[in-house]
């Protein structure tokens, strides 16, 4: 073995490669590690593995640990740790490992190399199927690598079947349904700086398998005494393989208290490692088997029917000396010794079982839980199962009886610092239930998550209802409730989860085919959804109002141009088209002649407004339905559903076409001037193009759709362009256009003009409980002919009024920008019931117009359409505005600008 | 997560899916209810314990919709089938605590 050397609270120590740091630090005699979170009190290691509960460090070097227990990190040479008190914090810089992640469809999952894991493989194995073992450990063997014993033969056969694989270091730490199974792997933590740099660190693998063996184990457990958590106090499990299998050798004098054989069996393997047990102290009446037997062969005293009441620590609070109870005459006596191991039992791992509602089953055999499965999906198997092999022979026994002072040094979860006191006054204030006692007293939340903890409360809440019941015997663990977990089995790095999913990478990322364009006119981008929108485009020294109010006056008095690629868009065809439409939206579409463009609005069946947007008819059967931005793969989703599931006699075909066509919206009184020294072969005029009319065109040999669509009430000319061709069609805008100082806008400029015209943005000025009439909209409901939706339109509780409507605002104060969101009230006017002032609504949309110079907003109002003039107030903080609602379209009632 | 059927695909992970609620619910004429038979038709589902036959939509995949029988409380998936055909037999009971794997 390799020596290594690492530094702990910045002192040099040297250890084994790969052994667990808490064998090197113990064999270096650091009995103490750290203190407890809330007590203050010095802890050591306890365990062996994940089931830890004490000795918590935090890794500092290579890539930083925010905590985890000393038993599981892998020794390499230049770690550098440092002792932690329970709560971590997350390490700076960020982490810049590399994680990753991969999917695994076999046969057989056997979670588990232990001995029960590697037969149960065998057995797959023969009857011809692929298997994938993986365990946490370092090492194939489980409990055999804690005895320091080689593989038999036979399994080493198992290992290198070729229809097996085998990964260690890999911990499963979710089974879900139908036997699926996120496992974490490490991969190169233990070759420290050795590790090859570009290796993924960690690896998640996402597991369905046909089969799944459950073979995980099983934690030796502690007892309840008081002062059961000084340093110098293990599991005799662990304790025994610190010293027989990594050369502890710091422990002069041992004393043994046990529930069962394995305590023997650790007892026998300190003595024959050179430690001094003064004692085996057996709570049973009678002990018997060949553990006992081998054990009484070399002279270890062995009491029965005694057991640990209390501990005594020197200066530095570690262990002293141990009191011990005889349990019938309740004699005590003290003896010196440094090293308690205590053997409490085993409990099974059955988290993974419970994670899928597997509910374990209470054995008075094993003292403990087990899961016996045996399905045709899912089997357990070794220690799980209830197989524990040797002759163990537990008793059902958590600790002695304590007296209140005793008790409240009496610790049953380690970590959160809670003892058999809290426990007692959780009962006291009426709990019973498991689940309710583990909130209360926080037992089982700490990072172990109560692998240790969760066991001891059980037993000693049956110990106290037992009491309660009038000491009536019998009373079993099994009436107190069982174990359950939730995954993740042990704590998992949020950077593993993500994987390669971070950054830029996170979410995918959706631009146009004008992007660079923007990029390049210095634009400033907006998240919409997935998209990256142009927001303004400043130019040198000007502030976002600035730019905003340039791009509208462009808007309204010259021409501006707007990228709307990201316009949601669905071809639509088949002979049935027209009349899918006509059942989809509220208004009619199968009356639209052909080359001409309508509006329509779709409601859910319950009648509330879901998209808009503006359809154009292409041909008799052919439509293409332009969406929200945002609401593009929802409508399709919506138009199918229809499709599949109510009407598959229409004969419709819908396609997203949103990245196949480029929208390019040229808007402003001069728009037709610039458009017409591009486009020359139709007629632009406003008698032979009408509004809302779609004419077939060609730029520079390019084909074009144009429409005049108006989002902002000016006259305005989308060009619809293969998204390929769109930056081509731009440029010659832009070129043409310096004459016409024509501007570029973005989304906060189209915002305020469509404000001002009160048009409305679906999910902006509609909250989920808006009806077409709510928003003022009830000519774009069609009296003629049914449609989703309609039937609800008569439900009394959307014709009611304190219905909450469309208006607009006008605040007092001209240069008062309302926020958005901001609650309104009514003034005093129109008190509620107890002549308070109340709330009636809230603001959708509010900027600054440079058209009307003046802010104003749209708002929903309780009834707001029958309160036109009304004065409301709307206090922010501690001030308060106070505007007047009022009709919600600003400018140009009369739709004259748009022929301009 | 689920392991779903999908007819048309075979097995996928659920989150392939989209979930639709309770299968075999027919759009009503919507003229020949009163207004709480139509209220009871936009709102209320079955919420069985046990089996249930609902709606669910490949949405990352082949795109279409179908009914599945699920079992809410052991979460087993049973048969699929496609919409207008006849809805199988509901699976039966295993009364296996946790069979859902
Ligand atoms: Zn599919």
């Amino acid at each position: 073995m390799n020596e290594v050397s690492f530094s702990f609270d910045d002192k040099l120590y040297k250890g084994y490669q790969g052994e667990p740091m808490a064998a090197a630090l113990l064999r270096s005699g650091v009995l103490s590690i750290t203190n407890s979170t809330y007590h203050g009190r010095p802890r050591g290691v306890v365990g062996l593995g994940v089931e830890e509960p004490n000795a918590l460090v935090q890794l500092v070097s290579g890539t930083k640990e925010s905590m985890l227990p000393a038993t599981v990190i892998e020794m390499a040479d230049g770690l550098v740790a440092r002792s932690l008190t329970g709560i971590g914090a997350l390490p700076e810089p960020p982490d810049d490992a590399r994680y990753d992640k991969t999917n695994s469809y076999v046969d057989t999952l056997v979670i588990g190399a232990g001995f029960g894991g590697l037969m149960a493989a065998d057995e797959h194995l023969r009857a011809g199927r692929e298997v994938l073992l993986i365990d946490d450990q370092p090492g194939p063997g489980g409990h055999l690598r804690h005895l320091g014993l080689k593989l038999p033969s036979a399994l080493q056969d198992v290992l290198a079947h070729e229809n097996l694989t085998y990964l260690c270091r890999c911990t499963a730490v979710g089974l879900y349904d139908q036997n699926y199974v996120v496992a974490i792997e490490r991969r190169s933590d233990y070759l420290g700086n050795s590790a090859p740099a570009n290796m993924a660190r960690i690896r998640v693998w996402h597991i369905r398998a046909d089969q799944v063996v459950l073979a995980p184990g099983a934690f030796q457990r502690p007892l309840i005494f008081a002062n059961n958590d000084r340093p110098g106090i293990m599991l005799s499990h662990a304790a025994a393989t610190y010293v027989a299998v990594h050369s502890v050798r710091i422990f002069r004098c041992a004393v043994v208290a046990t529930v069962d054989n394995q305590g023997y069996r650790d007892a026998l393997r300190l003595h024959q490692a050179g430690v001094q047990v003064q004692a085996i102290y057996d709570v049973r009446t009678v002990a018997g088997g060949p553990s006992v037997d081998a054990a009484r062969a070399t002279g270890i005293p062995i009491r029965l029917r005694a057991t640990v009441l209390d501990t005594a620590s020197n200066a530095e609070g570690t262990l002293h000396s141990v009191i011990i109870q005889d349990l019938d005459t309740k004699e005590t006596f003290q003896t010196a010794s440094d090293l308690l191991a205590v053997s409490g039992g085993w409990t099974p791992i059955v988290d993974l079982a419970t994670h899928i509602g597997i509910k374990p089953k209470w054995s008075d055999k094993h003292a403990t839980f087990c899961v016996k499965y045996d399905t045709d999906r899912l089997l357990t198997a070794g220690m799980l199962a209830g197989d524990f092999g040797g002759d163990d022979d537990p008793s059902i026994f958590f600790g002695p009886e304590l007296d209140a002072e005793q008790a409240r040094h009496a610790y049953i979860d380690l970590q959160r610092d809670t003892t058999l006191h809290d426990l007692r006054r959780a009962v006291g204030a009426g709990l019973s239930s498991i689940e309710h006692i583990k909130r209360f007293t926080t037992i089982g939340t700490a990072h172990d998550q109560g692998k240790t903890s969760g066991m001891l409360t059980i037993g000693a809440l049956c110990q106290l209802n037992g009491a309660a019941q009038g000491g009536k015997s019998g009373f079993s663990p099994a009436d107190v409730g069982t174990l359950s977990f939730r995954p993740p089995y042990v704590p998992v790095p949020f950077a593993a989860l993500a994987g390669r999913e971070r950054g830029l990478l996170t979410d995918p990322i959706r631009i146009t085919s004008l992007h660079q364009w923007h990029v390049e006119a210095g634009a400033i981008f907006e998240d919409v959804g997935q998209w990256k929108r142009p927001w303004y485009f400043p130019k040198p020294g000007e502030s976002m109002e600035d730019a905003v109010r340039r791009e509208c006056v462009a808007a309204r008095q010259g021409v501006a141009v707007m990228d709307a690629s990201t316009l949601g868009k669905i071809d639509i065809q088949g002979p049935d088209a027209a009349v899918f439409l006509d059942r989809i939206y509220t208004n009619m579409f199968s009356t639209l002649p052909e080359g001409q463009c309508r509006y329509g609005l779709m409601c859910k069946a319950d009648g509330i407004v879901f998209d808009d947007g503006v359809t154009t008819r292409l041909g008799k059967n052919h439509f293409l339905m332009t969406t929200t931005t945002g609401g593009a793969a929802r409508v399709l989703a919506w138009l199918e559903e229809w499709l599949q599931t109510e009407w598959p006699e229409l004969k419709v075909y819908c396609t997203s076409v949103t990245e196949h066509i480029s929208t390019i919206a040229l808007v402003g009184p001069k728009s037709r001037l610039l458009l017409g020294e591009l486009v020359t072969d139709i007629d632009l005029s406003k008698e032979a193009f009408p509004f809302m009319h779609s004419r077939v065109s060609t730029i520079d040999g390019i084909p074009v759709r144009i429409a005049r669509i108006s989002f902002s009430g000016e006259l305005a000319f989308e060009i619809n362009v293969d998204w390929g061709h769109a930056r081509h069609i731009w440029e010659r805008l832009w070129a043409l256009g310096r004459s016409y100082y024509l501007t570029a806008y973005g989304t906060e400029a189209m915002h305020v003009l469509r404000a001002e015209k009160g048009y409305i943005i679906i999910g902006q000025d509609t909250d989920g409980t808006q009806t077409p009439y709510d928003l003022n909209m009830s000519w774009i409901v069609s009296k003629k002919k049914e449609f989703i939706g309609k039937r609800s339109f008569q439900l009394p509780y959307l014709k009611a009024t304190g219905r909450q409507q469309l208006v607009g605002l006008l605040p007092d104060n001209d240069d008062e920008v309302i926020p958005e969101g901001a609650y309104i009230t009514v003034l005093n006017a129109h008190p509620d019931e107890h002549g308070k002032t109340r709330h009636t609504g809230f603001v959708t949309s509010s900027y600054y117009s440079p058209t009307l110079g003046r802010a104003f907003a749209l708002a929903l109002v309780t009834d707001g359409l029958n309160w036109m003039g009304e004065q409301v107030a709307i206090p922010i903080g501690k001030k308060v505005i106070r505007a007047a609602i009022c009709d919600a379209v600003f400018i140009d009632k009369e739709n004259i600008r748009r022929d301009n | 997560m689920l392991y779903i059927p999908c007819p048309h695909c075979g097995l996928c992970n659920e989150t392939e899916f989209h979930y639709g609620a309770e299968a075999g619910v027919a759009y009503p004429d919507p003229n020949a209810l009163t207004d709480s038979e139509w209220a009871k038709y936009l709102h209320i589902r079955a919420n069985p314990k046990g089996w249930f036959a609902e709606r669910w939509v490949h949405f990352a995949g082949c795109g279409r919709w179908f009914n599945l029988w699920r079992n809410t409380i052991t979460h087993e998936i049973g048969l699929a089938y496609l919409p207008f055909t006849t809805q199988p037999k509901a699976p039966g009971n295993t009364g296996q605590e946790g069979s859902r794997a």
